[in-house]
Formats: structure tokens, C-alpha cells, sequence
């Protein structure tokens, strides 16, 4: 992919005879590559992590950081979300009925067009209407996006999770007359758990491909999504590449870490030794 | 002696996408105070339903019924019954002792109370010593043990117990039936024992009710006269194989070794 600019750069520089390993090398060490190489990226990733002070807006950090600040907000809201969503729709047939379908129906809206409205309404009414300052403004506006895509499979997860117990399990609630927040706390929500962790690491990977999906249209100058949308400006394929990388170690980082708090509950729960 | 559970006329009818279903009709039954009776009859009879029936968890369509003399409904709200179920049903994220702790948390007893009822009922299923573990840690029988445990944890007179053995093997189910016998010598209480085992029920009921299915029914209530001290081997004296013969009889009458189409 490389090669045609490689080639225009010989011609205008009068250059012939260049033999193919010195041609590969060559297209391997452009400036701006169509498809930059591995040790280019990498050394973009080092050049922007380690060697730049993480406050500075060159750092991959501080934009992973300004990201990740919106996906953690945005995952929070959208697991309390989802998760009371789930507890309605288990406990009331009439939620059930009339709520499932607009749920199922939130999801088919492309986010990509939404996105954009979202930023800007939110971003107005929160400094406009509640006179918040822009900076908290623009993280809320990216972690309603980050909520909104991940709700839904916390949600999902959360009403399976809690629909789980077997019927004798709730027949013997039912002989002790338990309450139905007894047979909640003491039977649906731990029966729930394993469910639960599934669903969030869904939703986690979600809040992340929110929050960036709310820096790149709204012309936000911090940011994973940000960087990304620069790197597109400016033919920086190298700064692009490194940005999905962060952004695809930051998910994995953050998938990892629900992994964690997963096994703590496990262990906690007596689970049985995978 | 007082009755704890009394049918009269009682039906029970499900309704379905194939048609009505009898599970229980004009059903007439007594049972008194400190009896071990034993439901048996093939599937399909009715004898799980009627279980269910006294625990409030099915709802009779006709007759009546009434435990210590108190509708299902009031009767489970007062907490008169301990069920065991087919499967142990513990929760396998708690411990054993917080598995029996279950129905006591329910029922706001006080932690010391908890403790105290926990150690009495684990001796008394002779679990003693595994209070940490976790279900999956225990063996079949058990766990089965366990959940006994639990519903004996609470004090109700009334012990509804559901092929509580059906998916054990024999050598277990035997030690655990004369565990049982011992236990319900020990406290008194009141048992149903639904079981599809013609030995199991001989040995260890006072009473055997002998149901038949379509529609489930009651066609022979017998009391037995074997002696309250009941070794295993009392399985081969001809007083046990006499009333085991009647519990045939009383199956073959209703019908149950006929081929169903």
C-alpha cells in the first residue's frame, strides 16, 4: 500500500536502481505511510505514553485518561440503569410487556447518528439550563452515549440473571412466606451474579466504543476519539494506529479489571474452583 | 389424638392446552399427630400434588382441607411445615450452616438463636462438622441431609418430605431411611414421605396411602403394625412382606401395573 508513494518519491528525486530490500525498508520507514508498520506504531505508543508527560496533550495517556473518565461515568450510570430496568421488568409483567420492546428499540437507533445530538443537547442543557461548567458538561454528554450503548446488555443479562433460580428454589421461599425482597436479596440477586459479570464485561467494551464514538463527531479536543478524528485530519496513519491501540488496551485493561472484581465476588460466594 | 392435616372431598383440577387434567379427586384423608405417612403410587397419581396442596403451593379447585385446623394459606403464613424437595435446592453460594441459617434469617430469629438451632439440627443429621463447606463440597445424600436440616431448623411439626431419597442409591437411601426413623423417634414430628419405593414406604411409615393415577385418587390407606423399633432387616419378616403385598394389591387395584396407552 505503501509502494506508490514510494515510487513517486524516486521519481522526484531522480533515484533509480534501488534494490528490493532497500525498497521495502523504505516503505517501511515513511513519514506518513497509508499503512504504517508494527515498530512505527509501537514506537508511536512508547513516544506518546512513556516519554511525554502524562498532562500534556501530546500523551496518549492524558487522551486515554479524558476517555476512560467518560466510559467509567458512562458505565456506572448504565449498569445502575440497566440493572433497574432488570429488577422492574422481573417483578412487574405490565413493565415487562410495555418496556422490552422500547429497550430492544433503543438499541436499533445508530448510535453514530445520535451521538452528535446527544453531545450538543446535552452539552447546552448542562451549561445552559444547570449552568455546569463546559469541562463536567462535556464528560457527561459523552457518558450518556457510553450509558446509553451499555444499559442494554447489563439489562438483558440482568433479567435472565434474575429469572434464574430454579422453581423449587422459589417454591421454598414460598413455604417459608418470605417477602418478595427477601426472596429478592436472599435468592434472585445472588443467583443473578454469574450473569451479571457476564453482562458487564459486554457492557464495559460498549461504554469505551461509546465514549469514543461521543469525541469524534462533536469536534472534542481531548480524548481517545479525538486523537483518532485528528490523526484522520492530518494523514497521521501512525497517531491513528497508535490511538486504536490505546484505546484497544485501555478496553482490554477495563474488561480485565471486571474480570478482577468478578473472582473477588466468586471467591466471596464459595464459587467452586473453575 | 388431634389431626394435623384433614382432606375432605378435595379435587384438584389443572387446566391445560389438552383439556382439563385431574391431578386429585374426592380425596378423604387424616392424618394425626406424630404419624409417618407415606404417599406412594406411580407417577402421575397425584401424591406430589397433594404434598404441594398442604404446603400452599397448589391450590385445591374443590373439597376441603385444613392444617391444624387452619386453611394451606394461613397454615404456611404461620410457618407449620418444613418441605424437603426431590432435589436439596441449596444455595450454593452459602455455606452449609448459612444454608440452614436461611429460614431463620426469614424469619428474624436472633443470631444466638441461629447459632444454637444450627449446631442442634446439624447433630441431629449428623452433618456435624461441615458448617463451612459449600454444597458442592458434600456428597448427594449429604446435601439431601442438609436440607432436611433446614427445614427442621425452624421447629414446625409438620414434615413435608418429597422422594426426599429418589436420586440417591440404595446403600445411602437405606442408612438415610433409618436416620430418618431415628430422627422423627427423636422429635416428634408429624411426616408425609411421598416415595415411589414399595420397601422404603413399608419400612417407614405408620401409615401407607395408596394412590392411583387418571384420575389421581386414593385407593387403599393402610396401617401398618410393624414395631416403632425397625432394624433393616426387618425388610424379610413376613409381617413386612404382608403389608408390602397389601401396598401391591392396593396398586394393581388402582390399576397402576396396566399398561397406559
Amino acid at each position: 500500500m505503501n509502494a506508490q508513494w514510494q515510487n513517486d518519491v524516486y521519481r522526484r528525486g531522480d533515484i533509480a536502481n534501488v534494490s528490493a530490500t532497500q525498497f521495502v525498508l523504505d516503505t517501511w520507514n515513511q513519514e506518513k505511510p497509508v499503512l504504517p508498520t508494527a515498530h512505527q506504531v509501537f514506537g508511536e505508543l512508547w513516544n506518546a505514553t512513556v516519554l511525554v508527560a502524562p498532562n500534556k496533550p501530546r500523551s496518549l495517556v492524558f487522551h486515554a485518561w479524558v476517555t476512560f473518565s467518560a466510559t467509567a461515568l458512562g458505565f456506572l450510570m448504565g449498569s445502575v440503569l440497566g440493572i433497574g430496568l432488570a429488577v422492574l421488568i422481573v417483578h412487574n409483567e405490565a413493565i415487562n410487556r410495555s418496556l422490552m420492546p422500547w429497550i430492544v428499540a433503543s438499541q436499533t437507533i445508530p448510535i453514530l447518528a445520535l451521538a452528535p445530538l446527544i453531545v450538543v443537547i446535552g452539552f447546552n442543557i448542562f451549561t445552559g439550563t444547570f449552568g455546569i461548567p463546559t469541562d463536567p458538561a462535556r464528560l457527561m454528554s459523552k457518558a450518556i452515549i457510553s450509558a446509553y450503548l451499555s444499559f442494554f446488555p447489563v439489562a438483558v443479562g440482568m433479567v435472565k440473571g434474575l429469572r434464574s433460580p430454579e422453581a423449587i428454589q422459589l417454591d421454598l421461599m414460598h413455604t417459608y412466606n418470605a417477602s418478595p425482597s427477601q426472596t429478592f436479596w436472599k435468592l434472585r440477586w445472588p443467583a443473578a451474579m454469574p450473569f451479571l459479570f457476564a453482562s458487564l464485561k459486554v457492557g464495559v467494551a460498549a461504554s469505551l466504543v461509546g465514549a469514543i464514538v461521543g469525541e469524534l463527531p462533536t469536534g472534542a479536543v481531548a480524548g481517545l476519539g479525538a486523537r483518532l478524528l485528528a490523526g484522520s485530519y492530518y494523514s497521521q496513519t501512525v497517531q491513528i494506529w497508535a490511538a486504536l491501540f490505546a484505546a484497544s488496551i485501555l478496553a482490554a485493561l477495563l474488561v480485565i479489571a471486571v474480570g478482577v472484581v468478578e473472582r473477588l465476588v466468586n471467591r466471596s460466594m464459595g464459587a467452586r474452583p473453575a | 389424638m388431634t389431626s394435623v392435616v384433614s382432606a375432605e372431598h378435595l379435587g384438584l383440577t389443572f387446566k391445560t392446552n389438552d383439556g382439563d387434567v385431574i391431578a386429585l379427586s374426592d380425596v378423604n384423608l387424616t392424618i394425626n399427630k406424630g404419624e409417618f405417612v407415606s404417599f406412594i403410587g406411580p407417577s402421575g397419581c397425584g401424591k406430589t400434588t397433594f404434598l404441594r396442596t398442604i404446603a400452599d403451593l397448589e391450590r385445591p379447585t374443590s373439597g376441603t382441607l385444613t392444617i391444624n385446623g387452619q386453611t394451606p394459606d394461613q397454615a404456611r403464613k404461620s410457618r407449620a411445615y418444613g418441605y424437603v424437595f426431590q432435589a436439596p435446592a441449596l444455595y450454593p453460594w452459602r455455606t452449609i450452616e448459612k444454608n440452614i441459617a436461611l429460614p431463620l434469617e426469614i424469619m428474624g430469629y436472633s443470631q444466638t438463636q441461629q447459632a444454637e438451632r444450627i449446631k442442634r439440627t446439624m447433630d441431629l443429621v449428623n452433618l456435624s462438622g461441615f458448617e463451612k463447606k459449600y454444597p458442592w463440597q458434600l456428597s448427594g445424600g449429604m446435601q439431601q441431609r442438609a436440607s432436611i436440616a433446614r427445614a427442621l431448623a425452624f421447629d414446625a411439626d409438620l414434615l413435608l418430605m418429597d422422594e426426599p431419597f429418589g436420586a440417591l442409591d440404595e446403600i445411602v437411601r437405606d442408612h438415610l431411611n433409618s436416620e430418618l426413623l431415628k430422627l422423627w423417634d427423636a422429635t416428634k414430628k408429624t411426616i408425609c414421605f411421598v416415595t415411589h419405593s414399595i420397601p422404603e414406604a413399608v419400612y417407614l411409615s405408620t401409615k401407607i396411602v395408596v394412590m392411583s393415577p387418571r384420575p389421581g385418587r386414593v385407593t387403599d390407606v393402610i396401617e401398618s403394625n410393624l414395631p416403632k423399633e425397625r432394624p433393616l432387616d426387618i425388610r424379610e419378616t413376613p409381617e413386612f412382606l404382608a403389608i408390602a403385598a397389601r401396598v401391591r394389591d392396593g396398586l394393581r387395584a388402582g390399576h397402576s401395573y396396566e399398561e397406559t396407552v
